[in-house]
C-alpha cells in the first residue's frame, strides 16, 4: 500500500501552501500556457532567456497541492540554467515521476525534487506533477499552442 | 409555477423508508465488501456509476453461460431465447417509465448516444438556420456539444438558460427565451454536478405553448424518482443503464411514436432495414429503425434484471430513504469548517457538490480515497457550470439507496483529516 505521506511530502505542502515565483514577469521573453483539462488545472510560464540561460522564471495559475508545489520547485530549479540543462532536468524529472522503474535510477541528480518520487504510485496523479514541466518545456520550444496534459 | 422565495424544503414523499433494510440491501452488492487501502468501501461515485446487485451479476452470467447468441435473425433455440430475452428487457424499460408501447424505447450506449441520436435525426430534419435550441446551464457535456454541433451544420441557435446561486433553473428567464422559433428544448431532469431535481413538468408545460419539442436528459434521475413520461408528455427522455445499477454500454431512448416514426434513421446497417437493393432500400419499423447492427444483447438482459431489482425495492420507497441521507450528509458536512456546499437547491436528489478552502478538489479525492470513500473530483463533465459558480472543480459525494449515515460519517471525518493536512 502507497502512504500518503510519501505523496504528500513536507516539501510538496510546503510548496502549495507559500509558492515560490509565483509572479507574472513583466521582462518575459518567453511565455507558455498549460491545462489539465480533466483536473482543471492551469498554468502560465513566464521566462526571461538571455544568452541561452533562464535569467528569470514565474508562474501563475490554480491547481491542486502537486501541481503547484511542482511549478513552484520546477521554477527554482531551472532558475540560473542553460536551456540544455534545463532539458536534462525535465527529462530526469520524466523518468522519476513516469519513466520505467530501471530508469529512475539516477534521484540524486535531482536535488530536492526527489520528492516527487512517491507521485509514481499514484498513476491519477502523474499528470499533475509533470504539467508545470511540459509547460516549460514548451516556453523553451517557443510552441505557440497550450499544453494539455491530456 | 413553483412560488418564487417559497420555504418549503421537504416534499411530501409516498411510501415508508427503506431504512430498516438497507444492512439486509446492502448484502446484495457483492462489491460492497471490498476493501480499499485496508479500509471498508464507501462509495460514494454513484452518480459516475452505480453498483451491480448480484442479481443482475447473475443474469449476465446466465446469459453468456448458456443462452448467447445473436438475435432477431437465428432460427435455431439459442437465438430465439436470446430474442426473447433482449425483447422482454425493452418490455421492463418500457413499464419502467410507463410508455405507451414497447416500440417507443431505443436501446443506444448510453444517455450521450441517445441525445446524439436525437440531433443527428429530429434535429437534421426539423431544426434549420434561425431555429433555436433552448438548453440550461447546469448541461452536462453531452447535453451541449451535440447541440453546438447541429448549429453549426444547420445555422440554429443555442439559447441557454441561466441559473440561481442555488443552482435552480430561472423559470422567468427561461420563459423568456421561448420563442415560436423554438424548436427544442433539452434540458436536465436531476443535475450530475449539483443535484437540482428541474422542475420538468413546468418546462414542458412552458415550451408546448411555443409548439417546442422536449428532451430530457434522465442520467442522474432515473436511480433516484419514479419517471412516467407519459404523465411528465416530455417528447424524448434519455438515460444510461449503468447509472441504474445496470451495466455499461447499454442506456434507452424514449421517443414518442409518432415521432421516431417521422424521423429518418440515426445509423445504417443491419436489422433496420426491411429489404435491401441498390436502387432503394425500404427501412424496418420501430425500433428496429433506430438499432442498426447487433445490440448490447447482454446489456438489456442485464438493465432488465436491474430494473427488476430496483422495482422490487420501489423507487417510492428509495427517495424518502435518500432523502434522510441527503438531509444527514448536508447537516453533517455544513458543520465541517471552511466547507461549502455548491447546489443548494430546495429540490435536490442524493448528491452533495462542495470546496474546501485552499484544499484542491483532486487533493481532497486522493485523501479520501485512502480512507477507503470513493468520490468524484473534477469539473464533471460541467465546465460552463463550474464557470457559473466561478470554481475549477468541486469534490461530489453521490449517494445511493445501500449508503448509509455511517458511511456518511467517514466520509466527514476523512474530509477533516484533508483540512488537517493541508490547512
Amino acid at each position: 500500500m502507497s502512504d500518503l505521506r510519501e505523496l504528500y511530502q513536507q516539501l510538496i505542502l510546503d510548496h502549495s501552501k507559500k509558492p515560490r515565483n509565483f509572479v507574472k514577469l513583466t521582462g518575459a521573453n518567453r511565455t507558455a500556457e498549460g491545462h489539465n483539462p480533466l483536473c482543471g488545472d492551469h498554468i502560465t510560464l513566464y521566462l526571461q532567456v538571455e544568452d541561452g540561460v533562464v535569467q528569470q522564471i514565474g508562474f501563475q495559475g490554480s491547481g491542486c497541492a502537486i501541481s503547484k508545489a511542482s511549478a513552484s520547485m520546477m521554477t527554482d530549479s531551472v532558475k540560473g540554467k542553460t536551456t540544455a540543462e534545463a532539458d536534462i532536468i525535465f527529462e530526469r524529472f520524466h523518468d522519476l515521476v513516469a519513466g520505467e522503474k530501471e530508469k529512475a535510477g539516477d534521484p540524486g541528480a535531482l536535488g530536492k525534487l526527489v520528492v516527487f518520487a512517491g507521485v509514481r504510485e499514484f498513476p491519477v496523479r502523474i499528470k499533475c506533477a509533470i504539467l508545470a514541466w511540459h509547460t516549460l518545456r514548451a516556453a523553451l520550444e517557443g510552441k505557440a499552442e497550450p499544453i494539455s496534459t491530456e | 409555477m413553483i412560488p418564487r422565495g417559497s420555504t418549503v424544503t421537504a416534499r411530501v414523499r409516498e411510501g415508508p423508508s427503506i431504512g430498516a433494510e438497507v444492512e439486509k440491501i446492502r448484502k446484495d452488492f457483492p462489491i460492497l465488501s471490498e476493501k480499499i487501502h485496508g479500509k471498508p468501501l464507501v462509495y460514494f461515485d454513484n452518480a459516475a456509476t452505480s453498483q451491480k446487485p448480484q442479481a443482475v451479476i447473475d443474469t449476465l452470467d446466465r446469459y453468456l453461460s448458456t443462452y448467447n447468441s445473436n438475435i432477431h435473425r437465428g432460427v435455431h433455440h439459442l437465438s430465439e431465447r436470446a430474442t426473447d430475452a433482449y425483447e422482454t428487457g425493452r418490455k421492463k424499460v418500457q413499464r419502467f417509465v410507463n410508455a405507451a408501447e414497447s416500440r417507443e424505447i431505443i436501446f443506444v450506449r448510453g444517455t450521450t448516444e441517445a441525445i446524439n441520436l436525437v440531433a443527428h435525426s429530429f434535429g437534421r430534419a426539423y431544426i434549420g438556420a434561425g431555429d433555436e435550441i433552448v438548453i440550461s446551464t447546469m448541461e452536462h457535456h453531452s447535453n451541449i456539444v451535440p447541440w453546438q454541433i447541429l448549429c453549426e451544420q444547420t445555422g440554429a441557435v443555442l439559447r441557454v438558460v441561466p441559473i440561481n446561486d442555488a443552482g435552480e433553473l430561472l423559470v422567468e428567464e427561461y420563459e423568456k427565451l421561448l420563442t415560436p422559433r423554438t424548436r427544442l428544448v433539452s434540458v436536465v431532469h436531476v443535475s450530475n454536478s449539483l443535484g437540482t431535481i428541474n422542475p420538468v413538468r413546468e418546462v414542458i408545460h412552458l415550451a408546448r405553448r411555443q409548439g417546442a419539442r422536449v428532451l430530457l436528459d434522465g442520467a442522474q434521475a432515473v436511480p433516484h424518482l419514479r419517471v412516467d413520461v407519459r404523465d411528465l408528455d416530455c417528447d424524448f427522455y434519455a438515460f444510461s443503464g449503468h447509472k441504474v445499477f445496470g451495466p455499461t454500454g447499454i442506456g434507452v431512448l424514449y421517443g414518442k411514436a409518432e415521432l421516431l416514426e417521422a424521423m429518418p434513421p440515426y445509423q445504417g446497417g443491419g436489422d433496420m432495414i426491411k429489404s435491401v437493393t441498390f436502387a432503394k432500400t425500404l427501412y424496418n419499423d420501430l425500433p428496429y429503425k433506430f438499432e442498426a447492427g447487433t445490440p448490447h444483447i447482454a446489456g438489456v438482459i442485464g438493465l432488465g434484471a436491474a430494473i427488476d431489482y430496483v422495482a422490487g425495492i420501489g423507487l417510492d420507497r428509495i427517495a424518502p430513504y435518500e432523502h434522510e441521507l441527503l438531509e444527514y450528509a448536508t447537516e453533517v458536512l455544513s458543520a465541517i469548517p471552511g466547507l461549502r456546499i455548491i447546489g443548494t437547491a430546495r429540490e435536490k436528489a442524493s448528491l452533495i457538490s462542495f470546496v474546501l478552502e485552499g484544499i484542491h478538489a483532486h487533493d481532497i479525492g486522493t485523501v479520501l480515497d485512502h480512507e477507503g470513500v470513493a468520490i468524484r473530483a473534477g469539473h464533471h463533465c460541467t465546465m460552463p457550470l463550474m464557470q457559473r459558480f466561478g470554481v475549477a472543480a468541486t469534490a461530489r459525494a453521490s449517494l445511493a439507496f445501500y449508503n448509509t449515515r455511517e458511511e456518511i460519517d467517514v466520509l466527514a471525518r476523512a474530509i477533516r483529516k484533508a483540512s488537517e493536512m493541508f490547512g
